[in-house]
């Protein structure tokens, strides 16, 4: 269904790209567009991104860019409410959409030919949504059970929401991608048209089509149907810079539930926020397969199974965000053992890693996974498609891709000790904790259990 | 509007008069000790998928809940005298995914590895160890009880969760899929290194897999990795056949409390099998009624004409024997009676009236036309090819599914929800907030 793209504590998000030429193109009217080869089978998908997200929203209206994304289906001048997905769906494309911190993107799979049906429809989308308010009336109510069914009834999530909004000070990431329900029920239509005002334009937008098509005829396509639409003037976002955290941050969150869950996070850059040629995000990635890269990581072998603390632990960090972020560990402590417990060991795992160089055979291995996963990436034209979408519409480009690849190769022993000496410190670091509350009120949850997060 | 549409329509007719359906060309064979191959070349990408399909799922569980599960689980853990950490890193210092799980019908084990031989050899020696030769290691073995035991309390405080634990029990009473495949606290507790052991030597055998190769190897490497892996099992026996699937003689409410905001809401009966005389009218029905997204009539009439609930559905979970038949959704507490009254009177007119035409075109239209994403990756393929190669398939049903689609008629869909789908004798399971009423009243 459409929604929020999941956030991924896990693994690092390796990215990659093969030699199959991508093709670049920028209309008259700002739209970029990109074009990415793969004729193993007659499809195509054709993603919309457009820059905008949870991180471009003030205190008051959070939740808008999402809620928006659910108002692009209902209709324009010339398609009314519910006929974009009727059409889509005559064609036999699968659809969807989704809204992350950073941005917002639409998307059609469809056999090869359909591609100018998806090009006509979002085009006119772009420019013409018609956002009656009868339409929003429910559509915020969908949003509300949304946000019910991902949030409010499920405690790991309401404890990652609220981590979020301790860990950040300045920064935008602290609000959540889907609002804060007081926000939702507080907008307005017109909140609505001034925020697609404000942000859906070609000159906003990117354009990323892969799979079994000819980029020339493609960057035809795109001009007969975008290339007439008006850009606008965009306003760049504020920076609104995480001020430095001064201390480690500890908040309890209080929940039914029946296992205690553990998140830390330490603030770390990112491929924009650090200096040019900065080898450090690649580093931080580089350490969180150290620790997170599969079951022969550090936290499975040690955590899991060695010192069986933990039902479940992991670690992710993803550089491509736009703004500073978050490395982030998670994890649910075993039965018999407490969240204090498993934090010290985390904390240990730290000072490992700030201690002792890691080993040429734990670097080897996460070059190894990430060098197959650039093969296995390619069997999904989607992904290949989004991982294009992310660089362009953050703010760098599609050739980061292969950088990405270069420059984790590249990084040492020395230099995941490096970064993990600089930001993996107690200055840097917030801490959650979700305490369960009786679910049942006849029989309090045991203490101490452990879980697993399926 | 008009002069837009009429293109798109045009576009759609050409279009489907020009796709030439590239369909994996699927060779089968069977190994010595009798296990069923399904193969299909993928020269394009450097790399091949494998996955030893066996029916050993939760509905072998017996009074054993949760024993396919932990016995699959297992597998990694310990193989050939090898630890759990030898096993991991073999694999992911070269960058191969072994990968497993179980359900009800089915249980696994999968390999994705690079075909360059320094990676594949070595990758797929240590799986055949795994698949082969596992020792069930005490220590490993408890700590994945313990998991296991851990994951069963994680699920309730999942509604969602708990509401189709429920909805299986009910649904299903005393037959095999009743049960879930993480079993019981009782049930797991009560497990033993000895029976996983004695489990796997039961159904973990070569007439009991299928072996789904895709990927770049010819087909004289397939059978060579075929008979590598399969022919170093027992040759054992296919697992006995599971008994029928009973109707329900009367409906059934079942109302858990959980405090949570929503009310999950499950509704449906015995379905249908993979190979149901009836499948393709109710695969098509269904479509129309609840199965394709947005634009199906549930979610039109809950989320688009009431925004009552975020996802509302149905569809058919085709098995060995008549799997569920699901409608349902989610929706703040005070809003579910209503909504349960949306879905039944929806339900009730599409088995009166069944489809119109115009629906049951652009249904079809749909499947037709978007049958080529179903088979364009090698991870789709592999999944068709584990459904085709268990269930017991032809080897053309790729190739004649569209045409079988486009020969369902508007009667025919009527005729079998009307047989088929009894809301009277449906389970309906709400899990949420106290609100005065009983569940579905």
């Amino acid at each position: 269904m459409r929604g929020l793209l999941a956030l991924v504590l896990g693994a690092f998000a390796s990215a990659a790209l093969a030699d199959l030429a991508i093709h670049e193109y920028r209309l008259d009217n700002g739209l970029k567009l990109i074009v990415k080869e793969d004729h193993r089978a007659p499809v195509a998908v054709s993603q919309v991104w457009y820059k905008v997200g949870s991180s471009y929203e003030h205190d008051g209206i959070t939740g808008i860019s999402h809620v928006l994304e659910h108002m692009m289906f209902k209709g324009t001048q010339k398609h009314p409410a519910g006929e974009f997905s009727r059409i889509i769906a005559e064609n036999g494309g699968e659809e969807n959409a989704f809204t992350s911190q950073d941005y917002t993107a639409y998307f059609q799979t469809m056999e090869k030919s359909r591609l100018p049906v998806s090009f006509e429809l979002e085009a006119d989308r772009m420019r013409n949504l018609a956002l009656p308010e009868e339409e929003f009336l429910k559509e915020v109510q969908v949003v509300m059970e949304e946000r019910r069914m991902r949030t409010e009834d499920n405690p790991q999530s309401l404890t990652y929401e609220h981590f979020n909004a301790t860990a950040y000070t300045v920064s935008p990431y602290r609000t959540p991608v889907i609002g804060w329900m007081d926000d939702l029920e507080s907008l307005d239509i017109d909140d609505l048209k001034a925020w697609y005002q404000q942000w859906y334009a070609p000159n906003n937008a990117t354009v990323v089509v892969a799979g079994d098509v000819d980029p020339a005829e493609v960057h035809a396509l795109a001009k007969q149907y975008f290339g007439a639409l008006e850009p606008s003037g965009i306003e760049p976002a504020k920076p609104r810079r995480e001020v430095e955290q001064r201390g480690s941050k500890r908040i309890e969150v209080k929940a039914p539930a029946e296992l205690p869950y553990l998140i830390m996070g330490y603030k770390t850059p990112v491929v924009l926020s650090a200096p040019a040629q900065s080898w450090e995000p690649y580093a931080l990635e580089v350490l969180a397969g150290v620790l997170d890269g599969g079951s022969s990581a550090r936290l499975e072998t040690d955590l899991v199974r060695g010192q069986a603390l933990a039902t479940s632990v992991s670690a992710g960090y993803d550089a491509y965000d736009r703004l500073q972020t978050l490395f982030l560990l998670s994890g649910t402590p075993s039965s018999g053992n407490s969240v204090a417990k498993l934090e010290n060991a985390l904390r240990a795992q730290i000072d490992r890693l700030t201690e002792t160089l890691v080993s040429e055979q734990e670097l080897d291995r996460v070059k190894a996974q990430i060098r197959a996963g650039k093969v296995y990436e390619q069997d999904s034209i989607f992904y290949q498609a989004m991982q294009i979408g992310i660089m362009e519409t953050v703010g760098l480009d599609w050739k980061e891709l292969e950088r990405y690849h270069r420059n984790l190769n590249a990084v040492t022993p020395e230099q995941v000790r490096a970064v993990a000496r600089k930001y993996l410190t107690d200055e840097r670091l917030t801490v959650a904790e979700l305490i369960p509350l009786p679910i049942d009120p006849n029989h309090p949850p045991t203490s101490g259990g452990g879980g697993d997060v399926h | 509007m008009t002069r837009m549409l009429r293109g798109i329509a045009l576009l759609l007719c050409t279009g489907l008069a020009g796709v030439v359906q590239a369909m994996p060309d699927i060779q089968s064979w069977t190994t010595d000790k009798g296990a069923r191959v399904l193969f299909v070349a993928a020269p394009e990408l450097p790399m091949v998928d494998i996955r030893l399909v066996f029916d050993a799922g939760a509905a072998r569980d017996n009074d054993q809940g949760g024993i396919a599960r932990l016995t699959n689980a297992l597998l990694d853990q310990g193989a050939a005298g090898l630890d759990a950490d030898a096993i991991a890193r073999g694999f992911e210092q070269r960058g191969a995914i072994i990968g497993n799980g179980s359900e009800r019908d089915m249980a696994w084990l999968s390999l994705r590895s690079l075909t360059d031989s320094e990676r594949l050899e070595p990758s797929l020696e240590l799986f055949r160890k795994v698949l082969t030769k596992p020792d069930f290691p005490k220590a490993d073995f408890a700590r994945e009880q313990q998991r296991m035991l851990a994951g069963l309390q994680f699920e309730k405080q999942q509604p969602g969760t708990i509401a189709s634990k429920a909805f299986y029990r009910n649904l299903f009473g005393e037959h095999p899929y009743a049960g879930n495949p993480s079993g019981t606290e009782t049930d797991v507790a009560a497990l033993s290194p000895k029976a996983l052991r004695a489990f796997y030597q039961r159904y973990y055998v070569a007439r009991n897999a299928v072996v789904v190769i895709v990927g770049d190897v010819s087909a004289e490497q397939a059978r060579n990795i075929a008979s590598r892996l399969a022919d170093s099992l027992n040759a054992g026996e296919k697992a006995e056949p599971l008994p029928q699937v009973d109707s329900m003689d009367a409906g059934r409410d079942v109302f858990i409390e959980h405090p949570s905001t929503q009310s999950h809401v499950l509704m449906g009966g015995p379905g249908m099998r993979r190979e149901d005389p009836d499948y393709f009218p109710l695969y098509v029905g269904n479509h129309i009624l609840g199965g394709s997204g947005l634009v199906s009539r549930i979610s039109d009439e809950i989320r688009e004409k009431r925004g009552l609930a975020y996802s509302a559905y149905s569809y058919f979970i085709p098995m060995q024997r008549k799997g569920p038949y699901t409608l349902g959704f989610q929706t703040r507490n005070d809003q579910r009676d209503q909504a349960l009254a949306v879905l039944r009177e929806t339900l009730q007119t599409f088995i009166e009236k069944g489809p119109t035409p115009a629906e049951l075109e652009a249904a079809k239209n749909n499947i037709v036309a978007g049958f080529p994403m179903r088979v364009a990756s090698n991870s789709k393929i592999s999944e068709y090819l584990a459904v085709i190669g268990f269930y017991d398939l032809p080897l053309d049903y790729l190739q004649r599914f569209t045409e079988r689609v486009e020969a369902v008629t508007a009667e025919q869909i009527r005729d079998a929800f009307q047989r088929r789908v009894r809301p009277e004798h449906m389970v309906t399971v709400v899990v949420g907030g106290p609100v005065a009423t009983a569940a579905g009243s």
